[in-house]
Order: structure tokens, then sequence, then C-alpha cells
């Protein structure tokens, strides 16, 4: 493990943001100028087809990998070298390993893309359902299984079946590359726990100590199998403070230590500290937002009480400050999915959602105020943010 | 031997029709495949499976099998399953 450094960040100037939209029905790019007020709405690519995760190269600011499928089709990926202009599919999309047998699993969909360090201009790492990992070295044009993790018989025991997952299949998400070093890796598997690789996914170290497990079932929280991380993120400022949102709570990590702290229970109890998204301060690790939605009952997925708002934090969890000023103060009964919040790095952060209604919110103040920037689009999957060079 | 194609396909073939060939339905989507780079993946996974909402018809019959022997007569009419909907 890296000795314990923070990274010095700076804001950027002020440059054309653009937001990057995947929806169950195609993509859109929605891009800003400087100052962020005005927005032209560019789309759409890929129109009818299931887009998990639209997501910008940022080590050359121009090149575009989309994770796609349709109802009829088998899953892809489409990369552009044009900031979108013109898109060209995978040779070798993400599939799993032939089985002798017949019998081996095949992916459904490609549910998130990770860009590799600075160090590896051509790495790129995916995350699919069912769960599995795969690698590029090549900009995204051949992929292939990485790690053992595909095939490990007490990975693919955590990972557990379509019924164990989320409605449309469990996943592997939240793939992160320590920016101090390559071969340092995290992933979060829904189910299957939060598991670190220092060697480049040669090895795996369960990171689970300290997650609560659904109560009131007897199930075992030293098990996996039982965990449900919804969204793990690294505080670019400081690689070793990881911030969760999980099934059962909002969590920090600090490393060296593998125990996780539940930082959500000092949410408000009518909200309660569910959700999917979390969104983390670029530059610093003490600020955070969530999205918190209903998990109580039937788990209805929507936002508590038919009122929507973000939470954010600026003590590392301590405490919580509502953050609604714009949104809908009642009956609206979307949420915000876990690739769908995101933030941008101005010096007065903007932060961006997109909701299960199809509307894009953003901020130019973190939060203290929103805006609609576009309505109408189908059910967002996915909002991430780029400067295009 | 001619094969028509679903309108979700036709971004690799840009025609309603294609032409490959092949001793089985297994080759024949090989070859189509290396005319059309890319096409075969959207309708077989990666087990060698004919994709769930994908249905191959061979002279108005529909075939499971890769496997199974073609003609040069015969008439290939690749299909998106009705799903439903």
């Amino acid at each position: 493990m890296p000795a314990v450094r923070k990274k010095k960040t700076t804001a950027r100037k002020p440059r054309n943001t653009t937001v990057l939209v995947a929806t169950r029905k195609g993509a859109w790019l929605i891009h800003g100028d400087a100052q962020r007020k005005t927005w032209k709405i560019d789309g759409p690519h890929f129109l009818g087809h299931v887009i998990s995760h639209l997501v910008l190269d940022p080590r050359d600011g121009r090149t575009l990998l989309a994770a796609a499928k349709t109802g009829h089709l088998g899953p892809t990926v489409f990369r552009s070298t044009d900031r979108g202009r013109h898109w060209k599919e995978a040779a070798q999309p993400p599939a799993f390993a032939k089985a002798a047998d017949g019998g081996g699993r095949s992916v459904d969909h490609t549910f998130w893309l990770t860009p590799g360090p600075a160090s590896e201009p051509d790495v790129w790492y995916a995350g699919t359902s069912p769960q599995g990992l795969f690698r590029s070295s090549d900009g995204g044009v051949n992929w292939k299984p990485y790690s053992i993790i595909n095939d490990d018989p007490k990975f693919r025991e955590w990972m557990g079946t379509a019924q164990d997952g989320t409605p449309d299949g469990p996943k592997l998400h939240s793939i992160i590359v320590d920016p101090r070093d390559a071969r340092h890796l995290y992933i979060g598997m829904s189910g299957g726990g939060v598991h670190e690789s220092t060697d480049g996914g040669q090895n795996w170290k369960t990171l689970i100590k300290g997650l609560d497990v659904v109560e009131g079932f007897g199930f075992d929280p030293l098990q996996p199998t039982f965990h449900d991380p919804h969204c793990l993120r690294l505080c670019p400022s400081n690689p070793d403070r990881i911030y969760q949102q999980n099934h059962c709570g909002i969590y920090r990590l600090d490393r060296p230590s593998d125990t996780w702290v539940r930082i959500g229970k000092s949410m408000p109890k009518s909200v309660g500290d569910i959700g999917f998204p979390l969104v983390v301060h670029p530059r610093d690790d003490n600020r955070a937002w969530v999205f918190p939605m209903d998990g109580s009952g039937v788990w209805p997925r929507t936002s508590p009480g038919g009122k929507p708002a973000a939470y954010g934090t600026r003590n590392g969890g301590k405490t919580w400050q509502r953050l609604d000023a714009g949104l809908p103060k009642q009956q609206a009964w979307w949420t915000v999915k876990r690739q769908a919040m995101c933030s941008d790095t101005q010096a007065s952060l903007g932060l961006y959602f997109g909701t299960t209604s199809g509307e894009v919110w953003s901020s130019r103040d973190e939060g203290k105020r929103w805006n609609c920037i576009v309505r109408n689009l189908p059910e967002i999957y996915a909002v991430e943010t780029a400067v295009f060079r | 031997m001619r094969v028509m194609i679903p309108s979700a396909l036709r971004s690799y073939t840009d025609a309603g029709q294609a032409e490959a060939q092949g001793a089985t339905l297994a080759l024949l989507l090989d070859d189509l495949d290396r005319r059309h780079p890319g096409i075969r993946f959207r309708m077989v996974d990666e087990q060698g499976r004919i994709r769930r909402h994908i249905r191959i018809f061979i002279n108005g019959m529909q075939e499971h099998d890769l496997a199974r022997a073609l003609r040069d007569s015969d008439e290939v009419i690749i299909a998106q399953a009705l799903s439903g909907g």
C-alpha cells in the first residue's frame, strides 16, 4: 500500500463543460458555455440503444466510449475519437471466455467504464452484468477478461445469480484505479461486496468490515454475499479516502484502515441514508454529496415522500445539509441512479444529476441552487461531465 | 446464399439482404461476420448460443441449431423476436 499522501489539486479555469447523458433509449451530449448558463443539446446518439455509461477519456480529451445494447441485440461498446461526431464499434467487446461444455456465462450488458490512469494511456476497464471485470489495452477496441474474478469459484458464489442482483441483473461497478499506483484497484459488486487488489488483479482482499447487512434475517456480515455496495468514490485530493453509498447506508473508509465507518447515521431519520449515487469534491476530501431514495417497505426507489433533495457534507459525514432549492417541493416521484450524479472541476463546483423521469439538473454553486437544463429524455442511467480538448 | 437482415442489424449491412456462404448455419454466420464485422456477436453470444430475442428461419422454419447443414438454395432469414411488443 502506498504511503498516505495528500495530492494537491487546483480548480480549473472555466472551460466549456459537456454533460454526457446515457439513457435507456440512447445518449445525448449537452454542451454548456463557460459560465454554465446556456446549454445546447446534441443527440440522440444510438437512438433506441440502452446506453449504460458514456465516458470521456480524460487523458486525451476527445475519445468517448459508450456501453450499449438493444432490446434484441447483444452488448457492445462504441468508440468515438472525435468528441462524438463519428462512432465505431469495438472489434472485440467484453465477453466471457468460452466454456468447453457450452454452459458458460455470457455478458448481457457492459454497465461500467473506467479509463485507466495517466501512466497507462490506452487502458480501460469495464464491469458487466452478469458480473465480470474486463480490460482493454488499446483504447477500448479489443477487450479481454481481466483478473481471476470472472472464473474464481469463491467470487462466483458471491456474485450470485440474476435473482440476487438489481432488477436488471447483478453488476460489477465502481472500478477505481489508485491515481498513485496503476496496480492498486478497487471494485464494487452488487451484490458481493467491496474488493481491493494491490497487484493488478491477481489477488484480492475483501473490504466489508464495518458495513451493515439487511437486519432481521440473521445474515452473516462477514460474508460478501450479503453486501451490496451501490457506489464507491475515491477522493482525488486524498486517494486514501473512499466514500460509499451502500444498500445499508453511507460509509467512509480512510486507508490504511480496513473498517468502514457509517457516516449516514447523521442523516435525518425521515430521509434515511439509502440511495445509489455519491459524488466527492475533486479538491476537498471532507465534502461529498448523495441523493437519498426511499428504501422502505417494498423499496419504491423514489425520492422519499416525493420530495427530491441532494444532501451534502462539509466535514466528512459528521453532518449533512439538505440541498433542494429549485427542486420540486412535492409529488416528484423520480430518483437518481448510481451513475447518474457527478461534478465538474470548476472553482465554484458544478453538480449534475439525471433522473429516472428524464430530466437533467445542474447546480453552479455546489448544490445551493438547482436548475433543470433538459427535460423529456428517456430514463437516465448515467451522467458524466466532459471537458473536450 | 441470400440472407435476410432485420432492421436492427442493417447498420452493419446497409441493406435488408446480404450475401454469405457456409456449409452450416454457424459457418454462414462466420462468413457474414467477415463481410460485416461485429454482426455475429450481436446475434450469437460468446458461448455459441443464439441470443434470446433473435430468431433464425431456414426456408420458413425456425432453426435453433447452429450446426444445421445448409444448401446453396436455402433461404435464411434473421429476424427480431416479437418479444411481446
